[in-house]
């Protein structure tokens, strides 16, 4: 087949997997083109569908919908065995019962390949991977790494168009993982094949990729090269998925002016004056100085060294932000923090979901604004339980310590009551922003925490007014993370 | 520590000792002595001149190899489907395969005759046929079960491979999903070969009067013949010694091949 320099090796149209023995929907209208010869990483957490789109790109899986083409060509219902696509296994897959050999050899046997140009591609493949002489070992002689190096030849030996790559290197020790990572990137180049790898680990993602697909819940969330993604992320979730950041949920103020994380700030993205957005700061644009000089003041809550720079956590009210410097800064100090415009990330939030965090206080219950919140450690983080001497473990055993987990939680618009009786609900603030959408008003709540919340409701308060927020618990979404 | 826990394998010892080493001493003993106490080697000489004992070895061997043929070739497709389809309800289905196994030996080929009584008329017509059918039933569920372990423990990965790197549903199977699943095959032929070369329990009961091994070692010692009887007995001992032996190498080094797999 003809192909040009620049056509899309590969297409995936609107493709939705949805799994027929549980109704779980793993991927939902994805789209995706990709070029001859580029190197694409699909990258998000466990459970984002990454994998089952591999699969479904190898053949494994049959898409419930959509299209997936090869060179412009439907391949969509098309067996494995007939597509020019070979795949690098997870956990490798290599044969126990065949030597390297064997291994190797294995498909171009299954296209009747002549015996001594077999043998003359698995030596040449071999001295690829660095392997040279390991024709007759055993699998289980070879090391890890050397496990993947096989795998990698005996799908590299096919010479297939598209080479698939199902977290390859997860499997091996960092220093292991680094040089396999610079040896695929070198391959990759040298053999001029598509590359479409699968990783959760965003730094690899980084380092490797001309093209990555940030994926979420089985949805596409971003697709740009690796400096679009950390420059530039779209949303909050790849935000907060690439590289370290702060992120703020706030409201602009007024022309290229946005308040969030207990300041006003100036930025460069120009959206309308009273607009709900999220704000994404890395944390090597912040840049600390004296408390008189800052635009926001906050105290160094903790301080850990990294080798290259300094990892400091900075208590700003109820914001926390983390900021990277060369330059040291004592723990319970106050200092003052300084962002420049082109340092500061305006995202419309997609949806006004409100989210703030809580803590666990000393009895080991949820608090929020001194106030506890109805619901108990063990719903928060699931499978886990309290021991008898009343040390809290997760689902697999391990050790919780409740003051060092951070809990947060997510709340929607219309599941908020608005109340004038101060104490009725977990915070008050006063009315800052109030747009009638039809059937209802949209409230923005600059709360006493220096935080803004949305908040649905069909009545008209006034602005100004000062609100109390009731939020009934069984509207919460928790999510948790280690601090 | 270690005295406490090698302590707890002492009154397997003294089982090993008193019902497995001492029988097996006698055993040598008889075997190789005549009715009066003095050493020969005739008992063996006569085991290998005697046209009828030959005989007999060669229909246990045929039983034997039919009743595991037969049994092998219901229960791969069986344990393949069990072990590769995707139902709900597998730990059901290898349920009932082994629940025959819970009813009574004696009852089951009992409930058996019967009904081959019915289809066949007369049994004495087809003995070595109903004797098969009788161990295929009787040990069916020793060769599915180690078939069907060894099938489901295979990693989905590897035939995941096989297709990948362009091997047909059929390539797949019979390049990387049987050569792997040996090692079961082998510890079920065991299990249904060896038990099937003695059993004539079976035999007696499906009104076949034709000797097998354990017949004839039984009808030694009805004849107050030990010795020979004993003799017999030790051949078959190494006769299954030396099965295991050759079959035991190989499912070693099939494990060694299969790494961590098997």
């Amino acid at each position: 087949m003809k192909t040009m320099e620049n056509e899309n090796i590969i297409e995936l149209k609107h493709v939705t997997k949805v799994f027929a023995d549980d109704g779980y929907k793993a991927v939902s209208d994805f789209n995706l083109e990709v070029k001859r010869g580029e190197f694409v990483t699909f990258l998000g957490p466990s459970g984002c569908g990454k994998t089952t789109t591999l699969r479904m790109i190898a053949g494994f899986d049959i898409p419930s919908s959509g299209e997936i083409l090869l060179n412009g060509s439907p391949i969509t219902d098309l067996p494995p065995y007939k597509r020019p696509i070979n795949t690098v296994f997870q956990r490798y897959a290599l044969f126990p019962h065949m030597n390297i050999h064997d291994n190797i050899a294995y498909g171009l046997r299954q296209k009747k390949t002549p015996k001594d140009v077999i043998d003359r591609k698995v030596r040449h493949v071999l001295d690829l991977v660095d392997l040279a002489g390991f024709e007759n070992r055993r699998v289980s002689t070879l090391s890890g790494g050397q496990q993947q190096r096989i795998a990698i030849a005996r799908a590299l030996v096919n010479e297939p168009e598209i080479l698939l790559l199902d977290e390859p290197l997860g499997a091996l020790d960092l220093k292991m993982r680094q040089e396999m990572q610079i040896e695929l990137k070198d391959m990759h180049d040298k053999l001029g094949i598509t590359f479409i790898y699968v990783t959760h680990d965003q730094e690899e993602a980084l380092t490797m990729s001309d093209k990555i697909v940030v994926m979420s819940e089985g949805k596409v969330q971003q697709i740009g090269t690796p400096e679009d993604i950390y420059n530039e992320p779209k949303n909050a979730f790849v935000a907060d998925f690439i590289g370290e950041s702060n992120i703020f949920n706030g409201i602009m103020t007024g022309k290229m002016k946005a308040r969030f994380g207990g300041g006003e700030f100036t930025c460069v993205d120009d959206v309308a004056e009273g607009t709900h957005i999220t704000a994404v700061v890395r944390p090597e644009d912040i840049t600390l100085t004296d408390p008189e000089h800052g635009m926001v003041r906050g105290e160094v809550t903790s301080v850990i060294f990294k080798g290259i720079h300094y990892e400091i956590t900075v208590q700003s009210g109820k914001n926390e932000y983390v900021v990277q410097s060369i330059k040291n800064a004592k723990v319970g100090s106050t200092v003052g923090m300084v962002i420049e415009p082109d340092g500061i990330h305006i995202m419309l939030a997609e949806d006004h979901t409100n989210i703030f965090f809580a803590d666990f206080n000393e009895k080991f219950r949820l608090a929020y604004n001194g106030k506890e919140i109805p619901t108990s450690v063990t719903r928060i983080i699931p499978g886990s339980r309290r021991l008898e001497d009343g040390t809290l473990v997760d689902a697999a055993g391990e050790t919780v310590n409740p003051e060092r987990i951070r809990v947060k939680i997510a709340i929607r618009p219309e599941d908020i009551e608005m109340s004038d009786d101060a104490d009725a609900g977990l915070v008050e603030g006063n009315i800052a922003n109030l747009i009638y959408t039809g059937d209802h008003y949209s409230y923005v709540i600059h709360t006493d925490l220096e935080q803004d919340f949305v908040v649905n409701d069909e009545y008209l308060w006034n602005m100004g007014d000062r609100v109390s927020l009731i939020m009934p618990v069984d509207k919460m979404t928790f999510t948790y993370s280690r601090k | 520590m270690k005295f406490s826990r090698k302590s707890l394998g002492i009154p397997y010892l003294v089982f090993l000792v008193l019902f497995v080493v001492l029988p097996l001493i006698v055993l040598f003993w008889y075997a190789f002595t005549d009715g009066t106490g003095h050493f020969t080697v005739t008992n063996f000489t006569g085991f290998f001149t005697d046209p009828n004992a030959l005989g007999t070895l060669l229909y246990s061997f045929a039983i034997a190899a039919v009743t595991t043929a037969v049994c092998l070739l219901l229960a791969y497709p069986t344990a393949y489907f069990l072990a590769t389809s995707r139902l709900k309800s597998k730990s059901v289905i290898v349920m009932i395969f082994v629940m025959p196994m819970w009813i009574n030996f004696s009852l089951r080929i009992t409930a058996l005759k019967e009904v081959l009584t019915v289809i066949e008329g007369n049994l004495a017509m087809h003995p070595f046929l109903n004797s098969v059918i009788g161990m295929t039933y009787d040990f069916l569920p020793f060769m599915i079960l180690p078939i069907y372990t060894t099938i489901s423990r295979l990693d989905g990965a590897l035939t995941e491979a096989a297709m990948d790197l362009g091997a047909d549903p059929r390539t797949t199977f019979l390049t990387v999903t049987l050569p792997l699943s040996v090692p079961g095959i082998i510890s079920g032929v065991s299990m249904v070969f060896l038990p099937a070369m003695t059993n004539y329990v079976v035999l007696d009961m499906l009104y076949n009067s034709t000797y097998i091994m354990g017949s004839l070692i039984g009808s030694y010692f009805a004849a107050y013949n030990w010795n020979g009887g004993s003799m017999i007995a030790l051949i078959l001992l190494a006769i299954i010694c030396l099965f295991t032996l050759l079959t035991g190498d190989d499912g070693e080094e099939d494990a060694q091949r299969g790494g961590a797999l098997l």
